[in-house]
């Protein structure tokens, strides 16, 4: 799943248990996510799924739900 | 799928062990997941997990600056984690963009109040030479020339300042070539041009390095060639995060920040001990036999030679090689011996351990035969299970991870941090030859009745000499390496080394030859005069001369130096380590007299006005003045 391997990534970078991260989770209830965070997680889901992010990409990642999301569409494309 | 038994992922793993006080385990647990997945979520996890284990596994904690002209932030979990796993507790702090000169400038920056060990100054050749990367457009003769001399001028004027206000280690990246020059072909036809210009700037800060100043260059331009420079930069992360690097080249830059501190921070190997079947040549010797196994200048044996080749490189380097191996030893030394593609021989080896046995107690054997401890080597073998079970017996040995394919074998060894020397002595250079000659020592001793008569034997020469250009970086390596015969354990770099002679400090090297050969520099003493006491700072000998009573000669001849000069008392300090009891009894065992003894250890005292210290008669001392070699 998508959505578990995104988790995970963001389990380790804001040093938050992986149960407690859903969908809904965002800058706004995660401390940790800073602007630094953001960039280091852009490069993990990069390096994880071998794909290239463009800043519009970057801008939709507002919570853990639509950067998943996100992945999953970029993959299908990569598939076609 | 939801019926599916969960199995306990790695870092759920790691966890339980350190909540149960199990650190070590943990600690293994850490490296293992770090070599399978070292991207930046493992990173934040290695390094949130290693904080916790502090205290409980044994680390080195040193500080690091980085200034720099471009995004380095997501580089730093990944040179924590990587850095953690080599034993080393990394506090990084960063500048803000391109407030470098400022930094390195004003002796109120933050930088300075950090106090770094070590201080890397990333900057990219946009920013530091933006006409150079031809960003004007103008890229006319007068221009270059402008601007190779403006930035050189530059580069050594931060240094020079830099160097007033700290001595910690300064580490600079060099200026990197554009992708594609901005004349085409005819940047490669001109005397005067764009590649040469930025290649003429990285001449002049080479020569800014050295060792003795403390100053090196990180081939910035040379690691981004290694990787491709159009896959190690990325134009969109630069326009939108000021990164210019790819996610998936970040690590190579942080392993290159690494590949210094292993040195600085006294974190190398000083022995490679070596498996031989399907390592150093491809079947096995028992049973494919000398005409079987794969060894040769031609696939496959190639691969073989190739790794031999790099074992010779570090041979040269300084690094012991061994071999630990379980093999017949008559089939084994044939090979050593007589095998045409061998390009290692017996000779090349310090020590030998080829049995059946296991290898955790051959490398025990090894390091006590070599005198060197356990954490001072690293392990080669093509089995993965061999590798396991020295991580699991001995965590402090350096494993090398040889990939699968063996012509990638000695690409790995290369690339390991813990073989980096930042400077080499001519000691380093013949230290095999120097063992085997140990090894002759060690059988004629044998030969002898009593010690005395071994002594007069050996025909020892002593040469004492003030520090000069050619013993400064063996002095400042003796006082970083050595641990067991070393008084007081200061670390010196040759920069303080040098500051130290200057401020008047006297800095003795002492050299050994006999019979057998040439030990080198293997002593060092630094003595202060303050009012009528001779304080003895450091007083260090190489472990390859202990119990040859060559130390009583060097002390000797301090003691007889400092009554010329008129000193009444000559004061010595001995503080414990883990390591120093070899040096416990030196000063009583000498005729001094016990002062104070506290926390920090003992200081001892010795009346020159009423004792002298007798050197060995048979020790012929020479002392060679202004500087020898």
């Amino acid at each position: 799943m998508i959505f578990d391997q995104v988790r995970g990534i963001a389990s380790d970078l804001f040093s938050v248990p992986a149960d407690h991260i859903t969908a809904g989770s965002s800058p706004h209830n995660i401390e940790s996510w800073d602007s630094i965070q953001h960039l280091n997680l852009v490069l993990a889901l990069e390096e994880t799924f071998s794909v290239q992010l463009s800043p519009a990409e970057i801008e939709q990642m507002k919570s853990i739900g639509e950067t998943a999301k996100l992945i999953e569409t970029k993959l299908q494309a990569n598939l076609r | 799928m939801a019926l599916e038994v969960e199995s306990k992922s790695p870092r759920a793993e790691i966890d339980g062990l350190i909540s149960s006080g199990r650190a070590e385990i943990a600690a293994l647990r850490l490296r293992e997941l770090w070599r399978n997945e070292s991207g930046p979520a493992a990173a934040a996890f290695v390094v949130s997990r290693f904080e916790k284990l502090r205290g409980q596994v044994p680390l080195t904690t040193t500080r690091l600056a980085l200034l720099r002209s471009f995004t380095v932030e997501p580089a730093v979990p990944l040179l924590r984690a990587s850095a953690f796993c080599a034993g080393i507790d990394l506090t990084v702090r960063i500048g803000d963009f391109n407030t470098y000169v400022q930094e390195l400038v004003d002796k109120e920056s933050w930088l300075y109040s950090f106090a770094p060990a070590a201080v890397i100054l990333a900057v990219r050749t946009a920013d530091i030479a933006p006409d150079l990367w031809g960003s004007s457009g103008d890229m006319s003769e007068a221009t270059i020339r402008d601007a190779v001399s403006r930035v050189a001028g530059s580069l050594q004027q931060w240094v020079r300042l830099f160097r007033q206000n700290s001595q910690a280690s300064l580490i600079i990246h060099n200026l990197e070539q554009p992708i594609q020059p901005s004349m085409g072909l005819l940047d490669a036809q001109a005397a005067v041009s764009q590649s040469e210009a930025i290649r003429k700037v990285n001449c002049d800060l080479r020569n800014l390095a050295s060792p003795a100043s403390g100053i090196y260059v990180l081939d910035y331009d040379a690691l981004v060639a290694r990787y491709g420079r159009l896959r190690w930069h990325d134009e969109r992360k630069w326009l939108t995060a000021r990164m210019p690097i790819a996610a998936d080249q970040l690590i190579h830059l942080s392993d290159e920040w690494l590949r210094f501190l292993a040195p600085l921070t006294g974190k190398v190997a000083k022995a490679l001990v070596a498996d031989l079947d399907n390592t150093l040549w491809g079947g096995i010797i028992g049973e494919d036999g000398m005409t079987g196994i794969k060894l040769g200048a031609e696939y496959p044996g190639a691969a073989y030679q190739a790794l031999q080749r790099a074992m010779l490189d570090l041979s040269r380097k300084g690094i012991l090689l061994a071999i630990c191996s379980k093999n017949n030893p008559a089939d084994a030394m044939e090979a050593l011996q007589k095998h045409p593609g061998m390009l290692l021989r017996p000779k090349d080896f310090a020590c030998m351990r080829i049995s059946w046995n296991d290898k955790a107690q051959g490398l025990r054997e090894i390091a006590a035969e070599l005198n060197i401890g356990i954490d001072a080597l690293a392990f080669l073998d093509d089995n993965p299970f061999e590798r396991e079970q020295i991580r699991a017996a001995l965590p402090e040995v350096t494993v090398i991870d040889l990939p699968d394919e063996p012509m990638e074998y000695a690409a790995a060894l290369r690339n390991c941090p813990a073989f980096e020397r930042l400077t080499l002595s001519a000691e380093d250079q013949q230290r095999t030859a120097m063992y085997a000659e140990q090894r002759e020592r060690t059988q004629a001793e044998q030969s002898f009745q009593s010690k005395e008569d071994f002594y007069h034997f050996l025909q020892q020469e002593v040469e004492i000499a003030p520090v000069g250009p050619a013993t400064l970086a063996r002095i400042a390596q003796l006082t970083q390496k050595t641990n067991q015969f070393n008084l007081t354990t200061r670390r010196y770099s040759e920069q303080q080394v040098s500051e130290m002679a200057a401020r008047g400090c006297q800095i003795l090297a002492m050299r050994v030859r006999d019979r057998f050969g040439d030990h080198g520099v293997v002593g060092v003493a630094i003595t202060s005069d303050v009012g009528e006491v001779c304080e003895i700072d450091t007083f260090l000998l190489s472990c390859r001369v202990i119990g040859r009573t060559v130390e009583t000669a060097l002390l000797s001849y301090i003691a007889a130096e400092a009554a010329a000069r008129g000193r009444c008392r000559l004061v010595g300090r001995f503080i414990p380590t883990k390591k120093n009891a070899p040096a416990r009894d030196f000063y009583s065992e000498h005729g001094f007299r016990l002062e104070t003894q506290n926390g920090d250890g003992t200081v001892w005292s010795f009346d020159l006005r009423e004792q002298k210290i007798a050197s060995p008669d048979c020790i012929r001392v020479s002392v060679v003045n202004g500087g020898g070699n």
